[in-house]
Formats: C-alpha cells, structure tokens, sequence
C-alpha cells in the first residue's frame, strides 16, 4: 500500500507539473472550495461544505455532473448557472409557462435550497418537506415587497393562522394542505388560468382532493350545480372559506362572518334577516349559537326549499327548527326568518303591525315633545316675570 | 341653572331661603312607592341598555358594548333577569291594586281626584294647560295626579304588558307556538323593539324633562327618593289637593319629616346617575335610529 501511494503520488506530481491538471474527483475542487471563505471576484460564497455535500442526495455527484463548464484546473469564473434539468427534467418542463418561469432568481434553489446540501424531500430538513413548504413559499409571499411588486396579497400570515396553518404549524400534520397541495408545485399556473388548480371552476376538485365527501355533497348542492353548468357568479369552496384564512367553520370567529358571505350575493334575503332575533343576537358576538344561513339551509349541498331533501322544505321544518328550538311544533314553524315588515304584499300582518306601532310612536312622541317645548318655554318666562316682582321665588 | 330659592324648595333642608326654617313637609309618596320606582327605573335602565345593543345590533357602539360586557349571552342574561325583577314589582303593584281596590274595598283608587285613571278634569286639565303654554289662559290648577303623570303611568303599565308579554312570547316561543300562530312570532319583536323604542325615547326625553328637568323642578324632583314635599311646593304644584285637605282638615295628617340631608345626597346621586344613563342611551339611540 505504502508503494501505491507513493506511486500515485509520484504521478499526481508529475501531472500536475506537466500541464493544466484535469480535475477528478471532488477532493481536487474541495481543496479549494472547501475553504470556508472562498469568495468570486464578486464576492459571492464559492465554499462547498465536503461533509454536507457527502451527506446531500448530490453526494454521490461529482462536482462537473453539474457544473459541466469546468473541465480543468485553473478554471476561469463560472458565469451560467448549472442547468438542473440535465436530470431533472420533468420539473423542468414543468416550470416552463409557470408563473415562477420567469424568475430573476435561480428557479430551482430559492425553493429546494443550496444543491451542495439538497436533501430528499421526504427529510425533515428539506425546505420543501411538507412542514416547511409555507416558510419556504413564504420567505416571498410573506412579504409586502412581493405583494407590491406583483399585486399579490402577502398570504403567509393568513395560510399560518388559518386551519390548514395550525393542523401544519401546531399539530404537524403531514396531510395538512400546504402551499403546494393546491397551488402545485412546479407547474404553478395563476388563478386567472383556465387550467390552473386555483381557477374558479376548478376549486371545488382541487379542495375536494382532500375534502371528497364535501365536495361530493357540494356538487348536489345548487352552488355546485351553477359552478357546473358555467354559472361563475356562484360561490365555489374559497368564495365562502376563503382560500388563505380559512377558519373552523364551528368556531366563533368565522360563524359570526359567515352570514355577510352569503349576504354579499343574496343581498335581499340578508337585509330580511338582518331584521329578526337570529341576527340581533348573532351580531354581538359572544353568542354563537343563533342561527346563520347554512344552519338552516345547509353549507354544501344546498336546496331549494321546493326539494323533499332540503331542510327548508315544509315536511322537514320542525325537524331543522327543533335542532335549536326544543318543543318546536307546527305552528312554531310557520315564523318567517326572513321577514320583511316592509313588504304589504308579502308579510301583510307583520306590515300593519308595524306600521301601526310606528304611527304609534311618531305621534305620542310629536305631540308630546310639542307639548313639553311650549311648557318649558312658558314656565320660564313665568318664573322669570315672578323672580322680578315676588324676589324669585317660584311658589 | 337652578336658583337657590328653588333647591330649597326641592331639597328644602338647609334652610337658607327666606322663611324657610320653618317649612312644613308633607307626604307625596309612600316608602313602598318609591321602592317601586326605584326597583322600576333601574329595572327599566337595565333592560334600556341591554335592549338597545340588540335592537341596533349593527351599531359600532352596541358591539363595542356588547363585548365589553361579555358578549350578547351577558346581555341577555341581564336583559332577561331585568325582565323578572320588573314582572315581580309590576305583578306586586297588580296585586297592591286589587288589594286596596277589591279586597279592602278602598275608595278613591278607580275612580276620583287621587285615582290614576283619567277623567273629564284631565281633559280640560290638558286644553287649559296648553292653552296657558301660548299665553290664552289661566294655569289649571292640579291634583293629585296631573295629566302627564297619569300618561306616564299608563304609558308604563300597558307597555309592561305589551313588551312584558311580547318579550315572553319570544323567551318560550315554542310554548307560546302552542296557542299562537306562526306570524305572531314575527310579530312580537316588531312590537317588542318599537313599544320599548317607544318607551325608552319617552322616559329619557319626555319624562326627565316634565318631571325632573323643567324649570319648576329643575334639576330633579326629590319628592320621590324623599317621599315629602314642602308646603309651598305642594300648594303651587298641586293647589287643588292642596285645598281639598285644608277644607276637609286633613292636611296635618300628611306631615311629615323634613327629609335627612345625607339621604338627600344619596338621592341624588342615584338619581342623575339614573338620569345621565338614560340621556347617554337617549343619544346612542338617536344616534343609531337616525344613521
């Protein structure tokens, strides 16, 4: 052995004072761009951690399966980026037409990180492991640059709060949906896209992925139907849930905003509502229980009220009722949740009431407030014309 | 700005009026009444400022309120335990009535000069009065019960029964599904939020002003924390009880006690207290009605 590497060594030195060295393997650049410090004329990093790169999925690399311009040693600056899709080819295709496509930045490493140190994706230490995929995406879509420069909403914080971030962040889940689950990955296609997951119409598949059964009850559902026959106006999943700052639909917080959704389209049936007890009670928050839109009408497969199937429908009124009304009977049923006091034709009984309520009010209020104007202006002048003869005194 | 002639003659203790010293006072209201009014309007303020934030639940103030206070199950519960403590003192005075009235058979309580329902006098009582406002006549002289303060009773009593009612109705809507149609149930909070819209505007305008903050009796008037008046407030306020007691000679009988200085104070406290809550919902109401 000793002899070998005295021959071997023999030769290198013969090699490398003939002529330009071929470089081999990774130790003759890790000589070199081991160090630390190493910087380009620009003052860019050039170092390689040997250790890191031996560990990386790269590892069993060499240094010009990548970087194919170097050939030998001195070598002059590398000014073209290392081409990934010499392997990576249907990422690479993928990216191609992607809103990223045309990024100043490296398109590869400013998700996947440094090459030198990329590690699997399914390695807790990957930047696109399924946990740390919204930090990635975030380190732009969590800034107000980015929003700015793209008209983007900087999404991050509302992905990080919303449940997907919590069942992500809080619980570690790995089958929480993150950026990617419904963005894609390479192929990233803007929401304005026909094809894009994000698209309107195709929502409901995209969440459905995941969410099967909801959107199997969505597509029965007359929302579903409209999405389907072409009628965008109608709400797919992100219209109501959002597409970030999705909330537990149960909770508080998004049962109080729930019912200004709907109303943003059934802007008739949301001022009626606005008039009754349900929604007086459930606009003070603290008090969730009262009745919002889908309580009634349900969230996903919703019905018209001619349906058998829809809980609005006659036959199954005391039952929807009775879920919060204990002791609910027919006649307790026939109360109209969205009634309007303004409309004769409709609420006629409910119209005279108030109408007659209101007669009510006006005129005790108008003679009353007359009547007690002219007293106090007459009561003063009395008590002034007495102050002057009897010495103010006002008996 | 009151003079202070008149505080001595709403207060009437500290003696700093001409030939106040030795001012005589006489009994207007019982210790049980003025309980009753003050179990009344603070009930009342309760359920004001509980009601409101519901009825104008879309207002910044009624939820600003509304969280302060815990929410709406708080204000609900406190608008619903307002609503029991009135029911109890109403059903109380029910009771007083049909005591004193039936039972006892006392006079005077249906019918008369110190009835609180209204008869032919309280008509004239009412022109004439109005007709004094413009300068066409003499003052009418009073009784025991004016006018207004039988309005204002009977306001308040059939609107406990109607937002009393009204009220329950929505409380145990089921129950009361039983024996009412399903559009009385959309009714009763039209009529609940207006009677007590209705209620509320005029207690905080109407009242205060003909009762507490008019000239006369500016800024409030004691008589019902210290149950007494004094003898020239009685004779100019309500000179026709007044008389009727001198003729028959019973006057005497309703001496009473000067009233204590401290629970004058006390009163008052309580009272502007009262009505700085009322005017304050007063305006937050106008505010919200009218935006």
């Amino acid at each position: 052995m000793k002899f070998a590497s005295t021959i071997a060594l023999a030769l290198g030195a013969l090699l490398y004072a003939a002529a330009p060295a071929v470089a081999q393997g990774n130790s003759d650049c890790l000589a070199c761009h081991g160090d630390a410090g190493m910087q380009d004329a620009s003052g860019h990093s050039v170092s390689v951690d040997g250790h890191k790169f031996d560990a990386s999925i790269h590892g069993p690399l060499q240094c010009n399966n990548c970087h194919t311009a170097i050939k030998e040693y001195p070598h002059p600056e590398q000014k073209t980026p290392v081409k990934c899709e010499t392997c990576h080819a249907d990422e690479a295709a993928g990216l191609v037409g992607s809103v990223h496509a045309d990024g100043k930045d490296h398109p590869c490493t400013s998700c996947h990180g440094d090459a030198h140190s990329i590690v699997p994706k399914s390695d807790p230490k990957s930047a696109v492991y399924p946990l740390n995929v919204p930090r990635t995406c975030g380190q732009c879509h969590g800034t107000e640059g980015m929003a700015k420069k793209h008209g983007l909403a900087s999404v991050y914080p509302l992905y990080i709060d919303s449940i997907h971030g919590f069942a992500l962040s809080k619980e570690g889940l790995l089958v929480a949906a993150n950026c990617q689950t419904c963005h894609g990955s390479h192929h990233i296609l803007s929401h304005t896209d026909p094809k894009s997951a994000t698209y309107k119409v195709n929502v409901p598949e995209t969440c459905g992925k995941c969410h099967a059964g909801i959107n199997a009850d969505y597509q029965q559902g007359v929302h579903g139907k409209a999405v389907a026959a072409g009628k965008l106006g109608a709400p797919v999943c992100s219209d109501c849930h959002n597409a970030h700052a999705i909330l537990q639909p149960t909770e508080a917080e998004f049962r109080t905003q729930s019912t200004p959704i709907c109303g943003s389209c059934h802007k008739e049936k949301f001022s009626t509502y606005r008039d009754t007890f349900h929604s007086q009670l459930g606009s003070l928050g603290g008090y969730v229980e009262t009745a919002r839109c889908w309580d009634c009408h349900g969230a996903h497969e919703i019905l018209p009220a001619s349906d058998p199937r829809s809980p609005i429908n006659k036959a199954n009124l005391v039952k929807t009722c009775g879920r919060c009304h204990t002791g609910a009977n027919e006649s307790f049923v026939q109360y109209q949740p969205h009634a309007n006091a303004h409309n004769r034709k409709l609420n006629p009984a409910l119209y005279y009431i108030g109408l007659f309520m209101n007669l009510l009010l006006v005129s005790v209020l108008t003679f009353f407030v007359i009547h007690t104007l002219l007293w106090l202006i007459r009561q003063r002048i009395e008590q002034v014309k007495r102050k002057s003869t009897e010495g103010g005194n006002n008996a | 700005m009151p003079d202070p002639e008149q505080t001595v003659l709403a207060g009437g203790t500290n003696g700093a009026g001409k030939g106040a010293v030795q001012e005589r006072f006489f009994t207007r209201f019982t210790a049980a009444q003025r309980y009753m009014h003050g179990v009344l309007f603070s009930s009342f303020l309760g359920l004001a400022a509980t009601g409101l934030p519901m009825r104008f639940s879309q207002s910044f103030w009624a939820r600003k309120f509304a969280s302060a206070v815990g929410g709406f199950g708080a204000i609900i519960f406190f608008h619903k335990l307002c609503a029991l403590v009135l029911t109890v003192a109403f059903l109380i005075h029910l009771k007083n009535i049909f005591t004193r009235g039936i039972v006892n058979r006392e006079k005077g309580i249906f019918w008369g000069p110190n009835s609180m329902v209204a008869n032919w006098k309280d008509v004239k009582d009412l022109i004439g009065h109005m007709r004094w406002f413009v300068g066409l006549g003499k003052r009418p002289t009073f009784g025991r019960y004016a006018y207004w303060e039988k309005f204002d009773y009977w306001a308040v009593f059939w609107g406990m029964l109607i937002i009393g009612f009204s009220g329950y109705a929505m409380w145990f809507a089921p129950f009361f599904a039983r024996f009412l149609p399903g559009w009385a149930l959309n009714a009763v909070l039209v009529v609940h939020s207006e009677e007590g819209l209705l209620a509320i505007l005029f207690i905080f305008s109407i009242h205060f002003v003909n009762t507490h903050l008019r000239p006369d009796t500016f800024p409030m008037d004691m008589v019902i924390f210290t149950g007494v008046e004094s003898e020239a407030e009685f004779k100019h306020k309500r000179p026709e009880e007044f008389d009727k007691l001198v003729k028959e000679g019973k006057l005497e009988s309703r001496l009473g006690l000067a009233p204590a200085t401290w629970w004058i104070n006390f009163a008052r406290v309580i009272g502007f207290t009262a009505i700085l809550i009322g005017l304050t919902l007063l305006v937050l109401t106008l505010s919200a009605y009218f935006s």
